[in-house]
């Protein structure tokens, strides 16, 4: 056989070569036992909550207006979008804005970017708990603003802005220099270039800041309890108190005798998770494509 | 406009300015009044007894307790996962694996922590003994809940490893195996600690599904299999009804919490700072 | 008795072909260098004779290549084959820890514990490599803190330290400056008298100061190859003779 192609290393190579080497085959069993491990936990926690909530989605979970015998989500669930409409408006401007000063404006080694980026460092890694007593403190008390949905708004909007800020800014930071000289070589201004080129194409990199945000909204309890406050139905106004859904099930785990209606929430929240980390993966991949 | 993105970069600035000006002149003086050495050292909270006695000690040692099993369970399965992921997987099971550590990464605490009463208080229970709400079970949940901090964070630190390092010690006869672990792994040593500081802070700071496993007795721990408070559940547990020196003293628990994370913090950027120098 | 016999070689990468019937037979304890313009294809050579092209994904190689008379791709333990052929690379590429560990890097992956053992073969390799007396009372300290062309012995120890047969050099000078390739080059000298030498150069000046066969690639082909002398004194091809006397590459 003349063009047999002969690096191919067989199973019985490996197989003899881990002989020799039993160390590194031990080491090849734990690396993908932990793999295995990681993947099992996922798994095992979806379906656990898919197959113990799924047969309790209720017509009755999802009435207009919450009982204690219905209990329904719906009102949370409105309650929850509201709050990451609120959330997002206070906290996308800000987040671009001081990414674009940052990327477009600041001289890069001015002093003032160092403490921009250290404050945004320890923002991203304060404790939920911690956001929620700072917003009930300030917001709800010395502001007076009361349990109210623009309380936990404002809290939460905090707690996203690194993550919109600096998704926002590796976006900017992404866009060709050429689109920018491009555009100042045609007599724009810098003004008109950001917001005609430069955020144009950072659009997908600001997005899965935006999605990743969302994410953490829904998701959040410790920050809402004490801010936004509990009541279970739809906020008439912003200064009104409202439950998210992440709360909602946490008063049911808590209730005690609503385990099924907790499950079947709970299905509902991996929903919206499966939902954004679809939408965010498929962002992701536009960038990485237009990458190459 | 120049002005208005001037004043929106500064909004990280003065939200960290209020939120240390708000926890400290709240929290501080409950210390103040308590005293330090009652406060952080005294080992009874009773703040509803006719003599209230406010000591955090059982809250401090409980949330490192916590922490530290939720390290030493997270830490293993998520740096051997990262190295997984970065050296190990095949083309396409990378996606898919990807896509489930997100996820992981995405679910939240409220959805972990009605997993773990529902899943592993009973399995503690049934398999260790005592009443399943305990350090244990709050540690086995915290460290699932930080492996994707730690996989995410250990994996691009394992990628950044030059491949001449991979090389040069396949050429001297080692397996894929010896060159992965003993030298692409200890040269991706000051990201592998970052990303195990984060995972500590996110412990740290965990509270919705620690306060649904870990049993929230205000006491000293006393074994492993028997309940503990952490500093986060205290606050979240008792801010609903407490009122006067109670409810400060609380703002102080979340002022000690707070500086700790700082600390963290400081810690994370310092690795990080170090690991752009030597580049 | 050939150190290595390479047959009708041919190598792919995907639906390139970067090497056409190889046949080469490499003299034991000799200096081969091979030498041709960049991309002719002679550190892809280099790499299959101690199968590094394995890691390339989409390398296809077909024909033989025999090491001592066994056939290095039929039923062999990769790792073995390349305690047996070291290789040194064009970038220095010491691990980020210390002078000692890096040259005991080899022994201890090989099951050598012992401090004693140790301690005799780094002392024997940097010998060797003629940088024991620069290196002696630093040998704890982080190895990425050497000047290039120490770092570049340094691995030249390290590769030395598995008690290699054939030490593989992929422009192992390309990066240093003129006193280190000097001491490189004598040290490579030195090396012979132990070691079958391949080196792939750029430089060929340096393959007339120290090889004693040369191989002259061009586009994936072996042109030329014979003695030292003979192929830069009187070249049998056209193309040889125009590349030795620099009228392209």
């Amino acid at each position: 056989m003349k063009h047999e192609t002969i690096n191919r290393i067989s199973f019985r190579q490996r197989l003899s070569s881990y002989r020799n080497n039993p160390l590194s085959f031990l080491l090849l069993l734990l690396v993908w036992c932990a793999m295995a491990a990681t993947v099992f936990i996922l798994l095992f926690i979806v379906f656990y909550i898919l197959v113990n909530g799924v047969p309790h989605l209720t017509p009755g979970l999802f009435s207009p207006v919450y009982t204690t015998d219905n209990v329904s989500a719906l009102p949370a669930i409105i309650t929850t979008l509201l709050m990451v409409g609120l959330s997002l408006a206070i906290a996308v401007p800000f987040g671009i804005g001081c990414a674009i000063f940052l990327v477009e404006y600041a001289k890069k080694t001015n002093r003032f970017i160092r403490y921009v980026r250290l404050t945004t460092e320890t923002l991203a890694g304060i404790p939920s708990i911690i956001y929620g007593l700072f917003g009930m403190l300030f917001f709800v008390i010395a502001l007076k603003w009361n349990l109210s949905l623009l309380a936990g708004g404002f809290t939460l909007a905090i707690m996203v802005l690194p993550t919109i800020m600096r998704s926002t800014e590796e976006a900017l930071k992404a866009t060709p220099d050429a689109y920018r000289e491009g555009s100042f070589g045609l007599g724009a201004g810098r003004l008109r270039t950001v917001f005609r080129i430069v955020l144009p194409s950072a659009m997908p990199g600001i997005s899965a800041g935006i999605i990743l945000s969302v994410g953490r909204i829904v998701g959040e309890t410790a920050a809402l309890i004490y801010t936004a406050g509990t009541v279970a139905k739809v906020p008439e106004n912003i200064f009104a108190s409202g439950r998210t859904l992440s709360i909602h099930m946490y008063l049911l785990a808590g209730e005690g005798i609503y385990t099924d209606q907790a499950y079947a929430t709970a299905v509902i929240l991996l929903g919206f998770v499966l939902v954004i980390n679809f939408i965010s993966s498929f962002i992701t991949r536009k960038i990485t494509k237009g990458q190459d | 406009m120049e002005a208005v993105f001037f004043i929106t970069a500064c909004a990280s600035i003065l939200a960290v300015l209020l939120i240390c000006f708000f926890i400290f002149v709240n929290g501080l003086p409950a210390i103040a009044k308590i005293g330090v050495f009652n406060f952080l050292g005294g080992t009874k909270w009773a703040p509803l007894n006719t003599v209230p006695s406010f000591g955090i000690l059982p809250m401090i040692v409980g949330s490192l307790f916590v922490t530290a099993g939720a390290i030493v369970i997270g830490v293993p399965i998520g740096l051997l996962t990262a190295i997984f992921m970065a050296q190990f997987c095949p083309k396409k099971m990378y996606h898919p694996l990807k896509t489930i550590i997100d996820l992981l990464a995405g679910i939240p605490s409220i959805v972990y922590g009605f997993f773990g009463i529902a899943v592993l208080v009973p399995f503690v229970r049934d398999t260790f003994g005592g009443n399943g709400n305990s350090i244990l079970t709050a540690s086995l949940l915290l460290g699932i809940m930080i492996l994707p901090t730690i996989i995410g964070i250990s994996e691009a630190a394992l990628r950044a490893v030059p491949s001449s390092y991979y090389e040069g010690a396949l050429a001297l006869g080692a397996t894929h195996e010896r060159a992965v672990f003993f030298t692409v792994f200890p040269a991706a040593g000051s990201g592998v600690l970052a990303s195990v500081v984060l995972g500590i802070g996110r412990a740290v700071g965990e509270t919705m599904a620690v306060i649904m496993v870990a049993g929230n007795q205000a006491r000293m721990p006393v074994g492993i299999l028997k309940g503990v408070r952490t500093l986060t559940a205290n606050i979240i547990l008792e801010m609903g009804y407490a009122a006067d020196l109670h409810r400060e003293a609380l703002i102080a628990c979340g002022a000690v919490l707070f500086v700790f994370v700082l600390l963290l913090n400081f810690c994370f950027s310092a690795i990080t700072e170090y690991r752009r120098r030597r580049e | 008795m050939y150190k290595f016999q390479i047959e009708n070689l041919n190598l792919f990468y995907g639906s390139f072909q970067a090497l056409f019937d190889v046949d080469l037979n490499i003299e034991d304890r000799c200096i081969t260098a091979f030498i041709g313009p960049s991309g002719c294809g002679k550190s892809t050579l280099l790499k299959t004779l101690n199968r590094m092209n394995d890691l390339v994904e989409g390398c296809r190689i077909t024909g033989k290549v025999l090491l001592d008379g066994e056939d290095i791709y039929y039923n062999t333990d990769v790792n073995l084959l390349r305690k047996k052929v070291g290789m040194v690379f064009q970038k220095p590429n010491p691990f980020p820890m210390s002078v000692y560990d890096n040259v005991a890097y080899g022994p201890r992956t090989h099951g050598i514990r012992s401090k004693a053992q140790l301690d005799e073969i780094v002392e024997d390799s940097l010998r060797r490599a003629a940088i024991w007396d620069e290196l002696k009372d630093r040998l704890r300290r982080n190895a990425l803190g050497l000047s290039g062309g120490q770092q570049q012995r340094l691995c030249i120890a390290r590769a030395l330290a598995v008690n290699p047969d054939v030490l593989l050099m992929d422009e192992p000078t390309s990066a240093l400056d003129p006193i280190s390739t000097t001491k490189i080059e004598d040290l490579v000298q030195e090396l012979k008298q132990d070691y079958t030498i391949i080196i792939v150069t750029h430089n060929m000046q340096q393959a007339t100061r120290i090889s004693d066969n040369t191989a002259f690639f061009l586009l994936g082909k072996v042109i030329e190859y014979g003695p030292t002398e003979n192929l830069f004194s009187m070249p049998r091809d056209k193309r040889t003779e125009d590349y030795i006397t620099g009228r392209f590459g």
